[in-house]
């Protein structure tokens, strides 16, 4: 059985510092033709490229459905990105022997000024479908978004619900022999999330090859028999899903809960301060990425003073999974508030009461700054992560109630109710003793 | 505890299975070389996202704004009455004998459309960032559409000029029909300069800002304002150089039934295919890392 798709050690190399700078201008391009000789001649700062992918290959047979799953920057994306001609490879080969269509994001090309109707002409395009195939579909898809009455209305009036089920009922009728599908199902409500799934299903039930990018874990063992694990743009391990979930999950790789900089060199920081290690901790000490919403959480930063005499204050940044900035929190240990810190191995931890963050993803960014004169000795964005996770016990914030809850924050606050009865009510209150 | 294979239903016993694969790849993605040319099989597999995205262009920009396709018409017609005032009137430019109005809209028409569809298309592909980084097609796709989509207006605004026409009473000749071919040629040179700035303003975002300045300044050396022959001859081969210069003197000798200077004509034609080629092949070498620069 030849394959569908096949991929021969296939590599992306980056170069760093792009994403400070994406693009340049005119000015910045003379002058640094200009130094750039010069720096050559002191044999300076050499460019630093990094592999995002690196020597992958494998392949698919018709018909297979593949998870592909990694943590952040794993190349997950970039591979994608190949397999669908968004980037160029560096070096390597990719040969496809069918139609492909990827879902790298739902609605795109959308434009809030035209109406659902002509939408669904557009996205169909950019999509790939013929003008032919898009009109054949047109009352299927329509009907899939349940958005019949407002057809002719810009999507710009749309809810985002409307607008996200419109969107995914163009992309569902795509009917590419190679479907390649990047965290589309990170988007909607869960009921939403549920149609995608089943959408999924049925479409490798047809004998379409799906490629699957997920972080989804029970989405990809459900999905794909088969997974595959990257790590570092390289292949760590191809096989059976429950086998390669269980291998990303067993080495570590799945936790965002801890992260290190072993090599002291490269640790963020500078000639006063070296980020160490930032983990999430319960109170029991360990180490974990999944917290009850009832329960504190430690915050713990290990960081090594090179240069006594600084007035150093370690300091955390909270954002949600949407961005938002939550909050931040600056240490205020009396031991050390505006006392200059001798040089050794610090361990600073913030604790984060119970019952105050809400459901979801929390990214913790920390940073080591001085006060005055304002410094920041680093600020890592990206420290580390961690799921805070509501059961239904019915003691939290949620109680017993099911459906989802708004707010970036879900303080257990406490209530206090003042109650005056009114004048019938007490009237029959009195009636009611004089009966008994 | 299911066995794997009990999951994964083999491609052979699958009712469903898609028809056999071709004995060669549809696509192959490896490093190009930058010397290779536009796929033009990829152009054609995709030209209905081309009507598609100059469609877009049209029905958003007439959806935006209040006056809609009257700005098609208000643009050269404006331009037309300060020209007429300043240039007609105070500096008395020679016409011979064309009626100074007449004169600058059969200009302008043509001009306003290469000055917008240029910019348009300059700034197209930085416009699209999410399109690009998000799926594939063949990028020059968008400054073509963005030059394509402005042919709406140009048709538009030869309304205006035939309502001129009339006014002037200017009886049309057989020279009219070589229009469609000036049109063809004034779209194609656009889409040389368009997709050119494109590519820059990917990579420089100078071209935002450089672009009007540069359209501004083109203006006054492409026969809109005052006849070549106003020039020196012995400096005239210098505006030959100037496509624009020798397809705006063309359309206005189709219109009013001038003589066609075939030479500046040919120039222009073997320019603007230059311009074309050297577009789409400094296009082709930036356009693998648009994605990761945008």
């Amino acid at each position: 059985m030849p394959p569908i798709i096949k991929v021969e050690h296939l590599g992306k190399q980056y170069r760093l510092g792009r994403a400070q700078a994406p693009y340049s201008t005119l000015r910045e391009t003379l002058v640094g033709a200009l130094r750039s000789p010069l720096r050559r001649l002191r044999g300076g700062e050499p460019a630093t490229f990094v592999w995002a992918v690196e020597d992958v290959s494998f392949a698919v047979n018709p018909g297979e459905i593949v998870g592909i799953i990694g943590r952040n920057g794993a190349g997950k994306s970039t591979l994608l990105k190949m397999l669908s001609r968004i980037t160029e490879p560096t070096r390597g080969r990719i040969e496809l022997y069918g139609r492909v269509g990827s879902l790298l994001e739902v609605g795109t090309g959308f434009h809030p000024e035209l109406t659902g109707r002509e939408n669904i002409y557009l996205n169909g395009a950019i999509l790939g479908m013929a003008r032919t195939e898009i009109a054949r579909k047109f009352d299927e898809i329509v009907a899939f978004a349940e958005v019949e009455k407002f057809i002719d209305t810009p999507v710009k009036h749309y809810s985002s619900g409307m607008y996200l089920r419109l969107a995914f009922a163009v992309a569902a009728h795509l009917e590419p022999e190679i479907l390649l599908v990047d965290e589309v199902l990170a988007v909607g409500d869960a009921r939403f999330q549920r149609k995608c799934l089943d959408k999924m299903q049925s479409v490798g039930q047809q004998g379409r090859t799906v490629l699957f990018v997920s972080h989804n874990m029970p989405a990809i063992t459900r999905l794909c028999p088969r997974t595959i694990l990257l790590d570092a743009g390289k292949v760590l391990s191809d096989g059976p899903s429950h086998q390669v979930v269980s291998v990303y999950l067993s080495a570590g790789l799945g936790t965002t809960a801890a992260r290190e900089w072993p090599d002291a060199e490269r640790a963020p920081g500078g000639e006063v301060v070296r980020l160490r290690a930032v983990r999430v901790r319960t109170e029991a000490g360990e180490v974990t990425d999944a917290l009850d919403i009832r329960r504190p959480v430690g915050i713990e930063m290990e960081f090594d003073v090179l240069a006594g005499g600084h007035v150093l204050v370690p300091n955390y940044h909270f954002f949600n999974e949407e961005g938002v900035y939550v909050f931040v929190s600056g240490d205020r240990d009396p031991a050390w508030l505006n006392r200059p810190r001798p040089p050794g191995r610090y361990v600073s931890t913030a604790w984060i009461p119970g019952n105050l963050l809400t459901e979801g993803s929390m990214i913790v960014g920390a940073a080591v700054t001085t006060p005055e004169p304002a410094r920041i000795h680093f600020f890592e964005r990206d420290a580390v992560a961690f799921q805070v996770i509501d059961s239904l016990a019915g003691d939290s914030v949620r109680g017993d109630y099911a459906g989802p809850i708004p707010g970036v924050v879900r303080p257990l606050l406490q209530w206090e109710t003042r109650y005056t009865p009114a004048a019938r009510e007490a009237l029959a209150a009195v009636a009611e003793r004089q009966n008994s | 505890m299911l066995n794997q294979s009990d999951l994964t239903p083999s491609a052979a016993e699958n009712a469903n299975a898609p028809s056999p694969l071709p004995a060669r790849p549809l696509v192959v993605v490896e490093p190009s070389r930058s010397l290779a040319a536009l796929n033009l099989r990829d152009f054609w597999a995709y030209r209905e996202l081309l009507f598609f995205l100059a469609w877009r262009d049209v029905k958003v920009r007439y959806k935006q704004t209040a006056l809609g396709a009257a700005w098609a018409v208000l643009q050269p017609l404006f331009m037309m009455l300060i020209f007429t005032l300043f240039f007609g009137r105070l500096a008395g430019v020679d016409t011979k004998g064309v009626p100074y109005p007449l004169f600058a809209l059969a200009g302008l028409v043509p001009w306003t459309f290469f000055a917008n569809a240029v910019t348009a298309s300059g700034n197209s592909l930085v416009g699209s960032a999410n399109l690009i980084t998000k799926v594939y097609f063949p990028r020059a796709l968008v400054p073509i559409a963005a030059v394509v989509a402005g042919l709406v207006d140009l048709l538009i605004a030869f309304l205006t000029l035939v309502g001129m026409m009339l006014y002037y009473k200017v009886a049309l000749t057989a020279h009219v029909l070589l229009l469609p071919v000036l049109g063809l040629l004034t779209t194609l040179f656009a889409i040389g300069v368009g997709m050119w700035m494109s590519a820059l303003n990917v990579k420089y975002r100078d071209v935002r800002f450089a672009l009007p300045f540069l359209i501004q300044i083109w203006l006054f050396v492409s026969s809109v304002i005052v006849p070549s022959t106003t020039l020196p001859a012995r400096w005239r081969w210098l505006l030959a150089l100037n496509p624009m210069s020798a397809i705006i003197e063309a359309y206005r000798a189709a219109l009013l039934g001038l003589a066609f200077d075939w030479a500046a004509l040919a120039v222009a034609a073997v320019i603007t295919l230059a311009a074309l080629i050297y577009s789409a092949y400094s296009f082709r070498r930036v356009e693998k890392t648009f994605a990761d620069i945008i």
